[in-house]
Parts: C-alpha cells; sequence; structure tokens
C-alpha cells in the first residue's frame, strides 16, 4: 500500500503508463494501475458538471449577469459589488419566500419524521404478513414518480371534481365547513402549501418508515422486555430505548429529509403551475424563475439565491458530516 | 410486543384459568394496531389507486359530478389515445420513451463504468488524496441540482456557441449531467462492496498467475455485482423521473422531451384530459415500481449506510 503511494508519488500523475499488462507479471506482485488513473474520469465529471458550477455560482451572484451578457457580441458580466445581495436583503418578496420555504420544509420534515417513526414502530408490532403487506403498500407512494405524484394530487383536489373537494363536500358541514366542492386549492399559500407538504409527505414517510424498522430490528428484544418488566409502557421505552439507541439514524434522516424538502420543485411546479403568484414560490422555484422564465434572464440574481439556498443546506450538512467522519467513513 | 405479552401469559399452568383468555386490553391493543397499519396502508396506496383507476374509466365517467371510488365500466381509451395518439402535436408516445430509455440507460452505464473505477481506487489504495476525494464527493452530494443549475446551463450554453457542439435542447447535456449526479452516491455505495471482497481471493488468483484484468473480471466483478445492480437501479430511477434539468435544457425542443417532460407539457396545455394524463402517469410510474420492489432493501442500506451499524 504505502509502496503504491510512493510509487504514484514518483512519476507525473497527467500521463501514467495504461494499465495493460505489457510485462508479464511475476508471481506475488501485481502491476497496479494507479488510483489516480482509477478516479480520474469521474473527478473529470465532476469538475466540470459539479465543482466548476458550485464556484461560478458564487461568481455569478457577485456580477450583473443576465440572457444578454450570453450573445457573442456582449461584454464580460461587470463587478456589481454585492448588488444582488443588498436588493435581496431589502426585498420584502425575497424575505417572504425565504420565510415560506423554511416554515413549509420545517412542516414537511416535521410530519414526515413523526409519521415515519410511528409506521416504523407500528409495522415493528405487526405480524409479519401485514408489515410486509404494509411496506410492499408503501413501497408504491415512494416509488411513484414526481411528476405522476403531483399530478394525481392535482387532481384529487381539483374544484368541482376532485375527489377530495367531493368527499369534503359529502361530509357534514358542521365537521369540516361548508362550500369545498368549488374550493380551489392551488392559488393562495396557505391551502396550496397544505396540498404540497402531503404529497411530499406521503412520498418520503416511506423511507424513513423502512428505515426505523431496520433500525429497530437491530435492537435487541432484552432490552425491552427489561424495560416492560420495570414497568414501562411504550412511550417511555421509546424515548429510554429506541431512540438513543437509534440516534445516529434519527440524526440522519433529518439531515437527508431537510436537504431534500429544501430544494422541492417539480411537485410545486406542477401544482403552482404558473409564476404568476410569488407568495406561493419556493427557494428553488425562484431560482428556476429567475433564471428561466423572467424577462430578461437574470442569472446573476438567479445565482444569489442559489448562494443562499446551498449556504442554508450546507449549514445542516455539516453537523451530517460530522456524523460521517467521526463514524470513519472518510477513512 | 403485545404477543410476547399474551404468549408469556399462555404456559402458565399455575395461573387460574380465567387468564388463559386474550385480556381485553390486549385486545384492544392490537386491534388498535391492526386499524393503523390498514390506516397506513390506504393512505399509501390510494393515490396510486386513484391514478389507475382514473386512467382506465371512461370520458363520461371522469366528467360526471357524481364521483365513484370504483369505475363503472373500464376502457382502454385513454392509454391508447396516449400510445398510439401524439401526446405533443407531431411527436408520439413512442419518441418521447425512447429518449427517457436513451438518457437513462446512458447515463446509468456511464454512472456505472466510472462509479466502479473510483470505488475500486477508494476501497483498494491508499493514496494521498483520497481523504480529500472522499470528503469532496460527500460535499457535492448535498449540493442540489437547483442550485447549480444556471451555473451548468450558462457553460454549456457558452461551450455550445464557442465549439458548435450542440449540448442543450438535444439529450447530450442531460446525459452528462444525469452521470455526474449520480456519481457520488453510486461510489459511496459501491466502496462497500468492493472493500467487502476478501484481498485474499485476488492475491490467490495473483499467484495463480492471473492479471490485473483478470482479477478484475474473474474474481471482483461477481462479487461487487449485486452492489453494481443496486446503484444502477438507483441511478436509473433518479433518471427517469429527473424534471428540472429536462426542462431547462430541452427548452421548446418537444421531439427531444423525457417521458416527465411530455407529461408535464401535456398537462400545461390539455390539462382538462385528466383520463390520459392519469394514463400517462401510471405508464410513467410502472418501470419506477417494478424496480423499487425488487430492490428496496438495498436502497435503504445505500442511502443509510453507516447509521445503523452502530
Amino acid at each position: 500500500m504505502a509502496q503504491t503511494a510512493e510509487a504514484v508519488r514518483g512519476q507525473s500523475p497527467p500521463a501514467p503508463p495504461p494499465p495493460g499488462p505489457p510485462t508479464p507479471p511475476r508471481p506475488r506482485r501485481r502491476k497496479i494501475p494507479t488510483p489516480y488513473l482509477l478516479i480520474a474520469p469521474a473527478l473529470v465529471l465532476l469538475a466540470l458538471v459539479q465543482i466548476g458550477p458550485i464556484l461560478q455560482m458564487v461568481w455569478n451572484s457577485l456580477h450583473s449577469y443576465t440572457v444578454r451578457h450570453l450573445l457573442p457580441t456582449a461584454p464580460a458580466p461587470e463587478w456589481n459589488s454585492f448588488a444582488h445581495y443588498t436588493t435581496l436583503l431589502s426585498d420584502a418578496e425575497f424575505w417572504m419566500i425565504l420565510r415560506n420555504t423554511v416554515v413549509v420544509c420545517a412542516l414537511m420534515v416535521g410530519v414526515t419524521m413523526i409519521l415515519g417513526t410511528a409506521v416504523g414502530n407500528l409495522l415493528h408490532r405487526l405480524p409479519r404478513w401485514f408489515s410486509v403487506t404494509v411496506s410492499i403498500g408503501m413501497m408504491l407512494a415512494w416509488a411513484t414518480p414526481a411528476i405522476s405524484a403531483s399530478l394525481v394530487f392535482r387532481w384529487l383536489f381539483l374544484p368541482e371534481r376532485g375527489l377530495a373537494n367531493v368527499a369534503l363536500d359529502r361530509l357534514p358541514d358542521w365537521l369540516v365547513g361548508g362550500g369545498w366542492l368549488d374550493y380551489n386549492w392551488f392559488l393562495e399559500p396557505v391551502p396550496l402549501f397544505t396540498v404540497l407538504i402531503l404529497v411530499i409527505v406521503w412520498q418520503s414517510f416511506p423511507f424513513v418508515a423502512v428505515s426505523v424498522l431496520a433500525g429497530l430490528k437491530s435492537i435487541p428484544d432484552e432490552l425491552y422486555e427489561a424495560a416492560r418488566v420495570d414497568g414501562a409502557g411504550g412511550w417511555r421505552s421509546f424515548w429510554s430505548i429506541t431512540f438513543p439507541m437509534l440516534r445516529p439514524l434519527f440524526a440522519l434522516l433529518l439531515v437527508l429529509q431537510i436537504i431534500w424538502d429544501l430544494r422541492v420543485f417539480t411537485q410545486l411546479y406542477i401544482l403552482a403551475n404558473s409564476f404568476q403568484n410569488k407568495s406561493v414560490y419556493l427557494l428553488s422555484y425562484y431560482i428556476y424563475q429567475q433564471g428561466f422564465s423572467a424577462s430578461p434572464a437574470n442569472y446573476g440574481m438567479g445565482s444569489a439565491i442559489a448562494v443562499v439556498m446551498t449556504v442554508m443546506i450546507l449549514a445542516v450538512t455539516a453537523y451530517y458530516l460530522r456524523i460521517m467522519i467521526r463514524q470513519g467513513e472518510t477513512r | 410486543m403485545t404477543a410476547t405479552t399474551t404468549r408469556a401469559g399462555l404456559p402458565g399452568a399455575a395461573r387460574p384459568p380465567r387468564r388463559r383468555r386474550t385480556p381485553l386490553p390486549v385486545l384492544l391493543r392490537r386491534s388498535g394496531s391492526y386499524a393503523a397499519g390498514a390506516a397506513v396502508l390506504v393512505f399509501s396506496v390510494f393515490p396510486v389507486y386513484w391514478m389507475v383507476a382514473t386512467a382506465f374509466k371512461p370520458v363520461g365517467e371522469i366528467f360526471s359530478k357524481d364521483v365513484r371510488l370504483f369505475p363503472g365500466s373500464l376502457t382502454l381509451e385513454h392509454f391508447d389515445r396516449v400510445i398510439n395518439g401524439e401526446l405533443i402535436p407531431g411527436v408520439n408516445f413512442w419518441e418521447f420513451l425512447t429518449n427517457s430509455l436513451l438518457v437513462t440507460l446512458g447515463s446509468v452505464a456511464a454512472g456505472a463504468l466510472l462509479s466502479l473505477l473510483a470505488a475500486v481506487a477508494v476501497a483498494r489504495f491508499r493514496f494521498k488524496m483520497r481523504t480529500a476525494f472522499i470528503m469532496v464527493l460527500m460535499v457535492i452530494q448535498m449540493v442540489p441540482c437547483e442550485a447549480l443549475i444556471i451555473s451548468i446551463f450558462i457553460n454549456f450554453r457558452r461551450l455550445q456557441d464557442a465549439s458548435g457542439v450542440q449540448m442543450l435542447g438535444n439529450l447530450t447535456g442531460i446525459l452528462i449531467v444525469y452521470t455526474a449526479f449520480s456519481l457520488p452516491i453510486t461510489i459511496m455505495m459501491l466502496r462497500g462492496f468492493v472493500a467487502a471482497v476478501p484481498r485474499e481471493l485476488e492475491e490467490a488468483a495473483a499467484i495463480d498467475g492471473a492479471g490485473p484484468w483478470t482479477v478484475f473480471w474473474r474474481i471482483l466483478m461477481p462479487l461487487v455485482a449485486p452492489g453494481l445492480v443496486a446503484a444502477s437501479i438507483f441511478a436509473f430511477i433518479t433518471a427517469w423521473n429527473e424534471f428540472i434539468v429536462a426542462l431547462t435544457f430541452l427548452g421548446r425542443s418537444t421531439e427531444e422531451y423525457t417521458l416527465p417532460l411530455s407529461l408535464s407539457y401535456y398537462f400545461g396545455r390539455f390539462g382538462t384530459e385528466w383520463g390520459a394524463i392519469m394514463a400517462a402517469s401510471t405508464l410513467l410510474t410502472l418501470p419506477v415500481m417494478a424496480f423499487f420492489l425488487f430492490v428496496q432493501r438495498r436502497m435503504v442500506s445505500g442511502l443509510t449506510m453507516g447509521a445503523v451499524k452502530g
């Protein structure tokens, strides 16, 4: 191993010999292609499509950069001394969208985690045949593509003919109020975000449930039996045994859910179905609108919003990375 | 939990006979669990059922205000319309399917090759940049493509203008992006599988005179294949469902659209044709469901790898 590293350091990385077997291998000494050669293709692609664009995103956000700068004769984008950021900070619409993103994301993550954990515990308690049946049902929700799921929920909550509207209308008025039949869920932020949260939770709770179930199976039954002998109920043994034992799993699931829910785009694109109403925007929707729907397309401003979103995600991720490093995943 | 309680109560011959029956609270709690399980099942399955049911309903029934839970009669007209008609004027379903398959299978194949090479490097060698490489993978795995879409678009646009190679408005650009975005997670998934192959096996083969490629194909590949399948299916599902990159890069080139994009376009133009929309949604969903049921367990262990093991 150390010899490999030495060998690599010795030669110039760009043009090492091809890994074919030109010399007959002697027994006990394998001819090993250098690790750099092996990671090079992946690294090149990542540099072009991800690492580079991350840096460019920051650069773009600091320059006046619109669709006009893409013209062949256009001048280079000009440095604008943080103008995008100062505009954003003093823009009430941006603060509204940022607040909506944080609140909607928190609700999505909260409901998904609670429901998923509860279902995971439930599955652990049910007999095997029933738990497998429910799991297969949940797979269907999990596997449905975002586009299909959004369209189905749009159809379910359609004014006049959507099943949800019809069902709410048929329920007694003293329970849910009246006028549901032609209620439009897709115009105002609160009803639209309600449907959006429902779609996201529907699609993401199975992953949490199945992960928690896998975690529960790794905890020895004796612990729960001992707790029961000591008189602990289900609630108590969850907080005293399950939660502490599965804390790393819960932390990871929480971080993954936050990352996935902060970037929600497709579902909102179908449910909102227009860029007219900024009060139903979320951050990634705003990025897309600035970059590809606004006229003229404002790449600088879109990138500034993207930087804000990335910083939020990386702040959450820092915690996850710490867990991974501590567990030796980088070693 | 409840089952153990009852079982513990059963064999006690010394106990009074009335204790042999399941006590009422336990019975209640157990039926409560069953009811909750049934509710979860209905909540999970119902939207999918509704999608499929609508796809098979005659137009008259879809438009009727008298909404019924079960279709009165079944029809294939919507599927016929989606498959044999033109989802978007001038382009039919088979072209979208071909585009989707090309870009998905292409990115899966490229991703599998690149990530396998990188996974072997990370799992089998110690080199200076190794930890840095893993850290980079972990960090970029977190940065969503929604944030990078503008930068990537500008790059491809400038590259296209400078070199004349078409990157936008056809499948080239999205193929590259899908491959790149699948790499971090597939490398991390495969790395575990490669590391699990006992080094002694490779050394034994090398002693028997096998060259590095023989060792790779005859020893490593068969043992890593399950991981490669899981990682590939993961990449397949991601690429098959992907929306925002296709939306941004393909623009108005409708004949290059992937299935999700064609569906969204169709919804935008014929938003009231719910039978056809649901039929197309069903067709989009089928392959993913098939794969999902196949690899469900491995996806969980791949995504939460390291978190459960303690």
